[in-house]
């Protein structure tokens, strides 16, 4: 296995003509990847703080997701009315989360919740989400114990709660808050960025919603 | 895949005689083509973006051992394992050989483009293991025993009808026996039957669109949702990826990845792009137990260095040939191997030899569309020109094109000569008629029109003639 090793990495140097990288070249890629240089700014994703939430919900419905703005309070509400509104059942399996353990459910009489992974089965589930995405309209989930990512793909309908206070500007923000929380070299073990339902073009070019996540995504935008 | 690219003529001609696949075929100019436009107008950094995409991934070969051997202490950081494979035939072995560490008898599948590369569905299938392909094009295709004819979408050459007597014949022993219409319903009844074996699969095998190098994560962009599946379900994530996909910084990731989706697809981002790093960490409720990434070289590091290193930057969006002519005439399964299209035609020949391939970059009309659109610049016209220029010097030009350019440069080194012939030409193919400016058959070019009208010499002589008599007018 350490022969093919070398075998590749030796491969590479012979046709970039040179040895191991030493001296200034290796500073210079060591510092870039310290100190990672930033794209071409998006005018897009640099809006004020103000105008980040309806940034995010105008992409958002754009890429096929529906939202819901409310307040804290009115939370379980509106995910129930939700599900009344689209006809689904009131069967959901819902994130461990402290978030989302933060609202009152036991005022929806009608709901019924099961806490933990996805199931092949789930028809409806509820998650957070650690961070939303306004120049695109996306949801950022990052796994973990209050978090399963078969969540996030199995059932066919998937309601998210996002709060306003974590809608950030462009990518290069998320990848500054997943640093602060996990550690620079500590990603969780998955990061999904996802940007409205699942889709396919794969029948005559013909966008179909649901190949196999979720065919409907309802997120539900909180005021702190 | 067993490569057909020698065949390139014959599959052209087959293509061409093709009404389902003429008629697929018609629908990219209108679809890709069109979207891609108009995401590129919604942002008004694109073309910036486009040149630090090129920058970054230039920045990424020059320096390619030092962010793989990152990428690798990473992942071996986070509870992965890391697999190099410097030929095909090494990274079937190593995959054969986790599936059978683990008992698997199903693989799922996402999309890989690399894994068609390595013919890894016929290796694991005689082996007993069975690869179920999820994406639903690739499911689609594999089904029908057919290779992708696309990159991103590999049965862009199937009409919906063809996809329904598909699903009616392989379907009705799972108990659906009624032939579906609606593409709705078509997908429906894909999610349905795949869903299960994604339940049931030991091992989930996927391609990578980007390694990171700073965080050890493979990148993942699809639409359906399988690729994810594919990675949390089994108890086993396999990713596959040429050593070319490795580049330094997510912020890096985040340039390429507004230029990927609006040129592949002309969306404003992919439904999920996925970063996975290692395997299930302690108290998560799903994931895999064990992480492991194959590392292909497959050729690509003998071409850093040369005249052709600058297809390394291809991120395979498929833009080059949702914008080509040619491939818009003939679909990708002319190409005879796994990449079609302009970025097919430059990086067949390395991969399976310019013997094999020989004619594919002669498959090209130079109008440059697919440069025009390419996120990261590959000049793919003047790649293909060097594929020319290699196939002369190593004399498999055919006989008739040699004859036909030394003929052609004698004449052309002759001005005298030159201009009393194509005067002589003109007025010859001036006597078959010019009503509409074209021909639709000429003695002697049957090859040529058969297909296509040739055009007709314009009124008012040669272009020496034109010229000449335009200079004299004041």
């Amino acid at each position: 296995m350490s022969t093919d090793r070398s075998q590749i990495l030796n491969g590479i140097r012979r046709s970039l003509r040179r040895g191991e990288l030493a001296g200034d070249g290796l500073k210079d890629v060591q510092s870039r990847l310290a100190q990672p240089p930033r794209g071409p700014a998006v005018a897009r994703a640099q809006v004020a703080p103000a105008d980040k939430v309806a940034l995010f919900c105008q992409w958002a419905e754009f890429n096929n997701a529906t939202v819901a703005r409310v307040g804290a309070a009115d939370v379980p509400d509106e995910v129930t009315a939700f599900l009344a509104r689209n006809n689904l059942p009131a069967n959901v399996a819902m994130a461990p989360s402290p978030l989302l353990e933060g609202y009152d459910w036991s005022s929806q009489k009608m709901l019924s919740i099961r806490r933990g992974r996805g199931e092949g089965s789930d028809q409806v589930s509820i998650t957070g989400a650690f961070a939303g995405i306004a120049e695109t309209g996306t949801l950022v989930m990052a796994s973990g114990p209050d978090h399963p990512v078969s969540l996030n793909l199995l059932p066919d309908t998937h309601v998210v709660v996002l709060r306003e206070t974590d809608i950030v500007g462009g990518y290069e923000d998320v990848w500054v808050r997943l640093r602060e929380r996990y550690g620079k070299d500590r990603m969780p073990r998955t990061v999904n960025t996802i940007t409205g339902p699942s889709r396919t073009g794969d029948i005559e070019q013909t966008i179909e919603l649901g190949a196999h996540g979720p065919r409907r995504m309802h997120i539900l935008v909180v005021r702190e | 895949m067993q490569s057909t690219a020698h065949a390139f003529k014959d599959n052209v001609g087959t293509a061409l005689a093709d009404p389902n696949l003429q008629d697929s075929l018609s629908k990219l100019k209108v679809g890709f083509s069109e979207r891609r436009r108009q995401a590129a107008e919604r942002l008004p950094e694109f073309e910036a973006l486009r040149d630090r995409a090129r920058d970054i991934k230039n920045h990424t070969l020059a320096n390619l051992d030092f962010y793989l051997e990152e990428f690798e202490r990473k992942v071996i950081a986070l509870g992965g394992h890391v697999h190099w494979a410097p030929t095909a035939a090494d990274a079937r072995r190593i995959i054969a050989d986790l599936c059978r560490s683990v008992g698997a008898r199903t693989v799922a599948k996402s999309k890989s483009m690399v894994a068609e590369e390595i013919a890894l569905n016929e290796h694991l299938e005689e082996l007993g293991i069975a690869p179920i392909e999820t994406d639903l094009g690739e499911y689609i295709i594999q089904l029908r025993h057919e290779p992708p004819s696309h990159i991103i979408a590999p049965a862009v050459h199937l009409t919906k009808d063809q996809v329904a007597d598909t699903f009616l014949e392989h379907h009705r022993k799972l108990g659906f026996d009624k032939r579906l219409t609606e593409r709705n319903d078509l997908v429906a009844e894909a999610r349905y039957v795949l869903r299960q074996k994604f339940l049931d699969a030991d091992v989930g095998l996927t391609g990578a669109n980007f390694l990171v190098a700073e965080t050890g994560s493979s990148m993942l962009v699809t639409n359906e949702g399988n690729a994810d599946l594919s990675n949390t379900l089994p108890k086993m994530h396999i990713v596959l990826a040429s050593i070319e996909k490795v580049i330094p910084t997510l912020e890096d990731a985040a340039v390429l990845l507004r230029v990927l989706a609006r040129s592949a697809t002309g969306q404003e981002s992919s439904a999920y792009t996925t970063l996975n790093t290692g395997p299930k960490r302690p108290g998560d409720l799903d994931g895999p137990e064990q992480y492991h990434v194959v590392l292909l070289d497959n050729g690509r590091s003998g071409v850093l260095g040369t005249e052709m290193q600058e297809i390394l930057r291809c991120i395979r969006c498929g833009a080059c040939m949702n914008h080509c002519p040619v491939y818009g005439a003939v679909g990708g399964h002319a190409y005879g191997w796994v990449y079609p299209g302009p970025m097919g035609a430059v990086l067949t020949p390395q991969l399976v030899g310019v013997e094999e391939a020989s004619n594919l970059p002669n498959a090209s009309t130079f109008c440059g569309r697919c440069e025009s659109v390419c996120p990261v610049r590959i000049p793919l016209p003047k790649l293909m020109r060097h594929w020319r220029e290699r196939e002369f010097e190593r004399h498999l030009t055919p006989r008739a094109v040699r004859q036909g350019l030394a003929l052609w440069s004698f004449v052309a080194r002759r001005p005298g000569l030159y201009r009393s012939l194509t005067a002589i030409a003109n007025r010859v193919l001036s006597l078959f008629g010019r009503a509409d400016g074209r021909y639709r058959s000429l003695p002697l070019a049957g090859g040529w029109t058969r297909f296509r009208d040739f055009p007709a010499p314009p009124a008012g002589g040669t272009f020496h003639t034109q010229w000449k008599a335009a200079r004299k007018r004041p």
